[in-house]
């Protein structure tokens, strides 16, 4: 399947663009990550850490643990600081 | 119920005339600006960024959420993107209720609850060198006082 994966804050200045658009059989979040982070240097040094990281699937907060079958958009960001 | 997610500078005393106005037979309103702090002078600017889409997603729930927990005639979250300097206004939000209590508790709750749950991010940037504001702890533990 064939999904975009959004990046947002420091990580996407890790990783260098704000998204990708990959073909993946990855089937939970987790799986995705492992397939990011064996891509190159800047994904797994984005990825070190799941604890510092939040996962958005299809603009909803989600677990990483979470299946990703249906879904068309992952966004991974720091947790979030507004107001 | 109104969300604006925008970078354009607002004026909170405008905005709350408004909404004030369209709260008709509410006897209680309450409004919170947040501004960008100076940290002493450090500052020199503030970025904001955000996950158009979700944002404005995810505020509408949680202004939904305090709506109907609240029974709030209505609400109001704005949210601004983009560069901001030091004693610009950042958002705001207000809430209009039958009676004060609702109307305080509905405003608390969506200041908590955007704080941790809305989808934006503040880089400050200093003369010595920018850095991305650490969500704090504080700021998820305050959500599990709204917990039932």
């Amino acid at each position: 399947m064939k999904i975009t994966v959004m990046y947002f804050a420091w990580v996407r200045e890790r990783i260098g663009v704000p998204r990708d658009v990959i073909e993946t059989a990855a089937a939970t979040v987790a799986d995705l990550v492992a397939e990011l982070r064996a891509r190159e240097e800047r994904y797994a040094a984005a990825f070190a850490d799941l604890s510092a990281l939040r996962v958005a699937l299809d603009q909803e907060l989600a677990d990483f643990d979470a299946p990703l079958a249906g879904v068309r958009e992952v966004a991974f960001f720091p947790p979030m600081t507004g107001g | 119920m109104q969300i604006i997610v925008a970078p354009d500078p607002f004026s909170p005393g405008d905005q709350l005339e408004r909404f004030s106005a369209r709260a008709d037979g509410a006897g209680a309103i309450v409004s919170f600006s947040g501004l960008v702090r100076d940290e002493g002078g450090r500052l020199t600017r503030m970025e904001i960024e955000h996950y158009p889409g979700m944002t404005e997603r995810a505020l509408a729930a949680i202004a939904q959420q305090a709506v109907e927990r609240w029974a709030l005639a209505d609400a109001l979250i704005i949210h601004r993107h983009g560069t901001l300097q030091p004693g610009e206004v950042i958002m705001m939000v207000a809430t209009a209720a039958r009676h004060r209590r609702d109307a305080f508790a509905g405003a608390e709750f969506l200041m908590d609850y955007l704080k941790s749950r809305a989808p934006f991010w503040k880089k400050e940037f200093a003369a010595d060198g920018a850095e991305w504001v650490a969500a704090k702890d504080a700021d998820e533990d305050a959500l599990t006082r709204w917990d039932r």
